[in-house]
């Protein structure tokens, strides 16, 4: 998978996928997700390149896994596509078995064992969010490699290393919907800002008991921050 | 012990994809270069592909140029392939593989809506298509652009040799994918009408051929809607090839002829077989 040891160095390993003789593809990103009490606030920008074009520049990375269960996809589309749509399966065949809806862990669960026991072979950095009964909003990381752990706020991707101090500054426990969402909003327009691999729209998705609600904020709505 | 219920009969593949041959063959390559052969060079479609959604369907369009290395290998090669009734797909990428994989999931999906009962809709395909190329990782070099109408109105999808799709309005794929791409920028509308669909498929196409080395000869546009489909072949001819205005044959005597010597080969027969002829 780590064959191109000739590309360009201001990628680090965690861009690069793998090496066709001619194209790399690449899928860089910027995902975040954040806890708040009621359910989750789920973010992502909506660009997937193969080298330096942008293939789909309205892509929807924020994935339904199970009805209040999502997960945001980064990593190579080929690999997170098809971990997704194995886990999709393996949950609804779950769920109907329990007769129940099934828990934001087991989801995390599955995607774990598929990424740590395949993980010579993919690359994949998933984020998986939902709200079950049990324990209301999750957030549950699953980073390249196959760890799994659960945070109140979560972000991944490329353009995740520019937001840390931000997101590390500006979370507060105890937020409402309203601030998550301008909160994840915010974080997503400064990544997408400064990383080039990650553009175009943001995505969100709020999920809590009374279902999902989709938003799509445009760029020329994104929040602005400086005039320079 | 959990049984997976599958409805269609295509093989099943245990322990994955062998990729013995693989590292064979990258070995070599490793070594031909330095015994000063080259490697067969797999005919590629280097080309331009492309699709759009407008108000009763989809149209797809394709090029008709086939290149193994740097000559043309077929003026003009079909890149539309046929999946269903109401399914077609356009590929490019490695010629051998866009033709078997399309007839692959063609045949399987003939099964499949036979078993089911139905006609068969743009998403199977496109699962079939994508669970199989991210089988074979990569290896299988068919890039394709996927069309078609089904119960629940016009699809369109692009398919990555990995694996990955996206569902759009309009795509291009192929090496002359980006000057398409430029073309479908600047003028998709949602809701196009036929004719507008079409010229919009044609000019994208166009810049394909003009502006990329790896696309030529004519279009192909494949215009599917709700119970009927145009395959117009060729759409366009967009190269023509050119009429000779003048005759390089000279007529006998033209060059004079200074000296004539002729020297008889001696031969003598040195072994004669017969081999009877079959004429049973």
């Amino acid at each position: 998978l780590a064959k191109c040891t000739f590309f360009i160095s201001h990628l680090t390993f965690s861009d690069i996928l793998y090496c066709d003789e001619n194209v790399c593809v690449c899928v860089q990103t910027t995902i975040m997700a954040v806890e708040f009490d009621g359910g989750v606030v789920m973010g992502a920008d909506s660009r997937t390149t193969t080298g330096a074009y942008i293939a789909n520049r309205v892509t929807d990375k924020l994935t339904p896994i199970h009805e209040r269960i999502f997960c945001c996809r980064s990593g190579s589309a080929a690999d997170t596509q098809a971990i997704a749509d194995a886990v999709t399966y393996q949950l609804g065949f779950h769920s109907i078995e329990l007769d129940e809806a099934p828990l934001v862990q087991t989801a995390a669960s599955l995607f774990r064992d598929m990424c740590y026991r395949y993980r010579e072979e993919l690359m994949a950095g998933i984020i998986v969010a939902g709200w079950d009964r049990r324990r209301g909003g999750q957030v549950y990381t699953v980073p390249v490699g196959g760890m799994m752990t659960r945070q109140p706020v979560s972000v991944g991707g490329s353009g995740s290393s520019y937001i840390y101090g931000f997101v590390d500054s500006n979370y507060k426990p105890a937020m409402s919907k309203e601030e998550c969402l301008k909160f994840t909003a915010e974080a997503l327009t400064l990544a997408m800002e400064r990383d080039g691999s990650s553009g175009g729209v943001v995505r969100l998705a709020v999920i809590s008991e009374q279902g999902v609600e989709r938003q799509v904020i445009l760029g020329n709505q994104l929040p602005k921050f400086s005039t320079v | 012990r959990r049984i997976m219920a599958t409805v269609s009969v295509c093989k099943y593949y245990p322990g994955g994809f062998s990729f013995d041959n693989c590292k064979r063959n990258a070995l070599l390559e490793a070594d031909i270069s330095k015994l000063g052969f080259s490697s067969p060079a797999a005919r590629k479609t280097g080309t331009t592909i492309c699709g759009v959604v407008y108000k009763d369907g989809v149209v797809l369009g394709a090029d008709t140029r086939a290149t193994e290395g740097m000559i043309v290998a077929d003026k003009n090669c079909s890149k539309i392939h046929y999946i269903s009734p109401n399914i077609y797909c356009c590929g490019a990428g490695t010629a051998a593989d866009t033709e078997m994989t399309t007839q692959i999931i063609s045949s399987n999906l003939e099964l499949h809506s036979l078993s089911t009962g139905r006609l068969p809709r743009v998403a199977t395909a496109n699962r079939m298509l994508k669970q199989m190329l991210f089988r074979y990782q990569g290896y299988i070099g068919a890039a394709l652009v996927l069309g078609g109408v089904d119960c629940n109105g016009p699809h369109l999808y692009s398919i990555y040799p990995h694996g990955s799709t996206d569902k759009l309005p309009y795509v291009t794929m192929g090496s002359g994918s980006l000057a398409a791409m430029a073309v479908f920028e600047d003028r998709y509308r949602p809701n196009m009408e036929e004719e507008e669909a079409k010229r919009l498929v044609r000019d994208a196409i166009a810049a394909g051929i003009f502006n990329d080395l790896g696309s030529g000869s004519n279009i192909d546009l494949c215009v599917i809607t709700k119970g009927k489909v145009d395959y117009l072949r060729p759409h366009d001819v967009a190269n023509k090839k050119g009429v000779r205005t003048g005759s390089y044959r000279y007529k006998h005597g033209t060059t004079g002829v200074l000296t004539k010597t002729v020297t008889p080969l001696n031969l003598e027969v040195v072994e004669e077989s017969v081999q009877t002829m079959d004429t049973s």
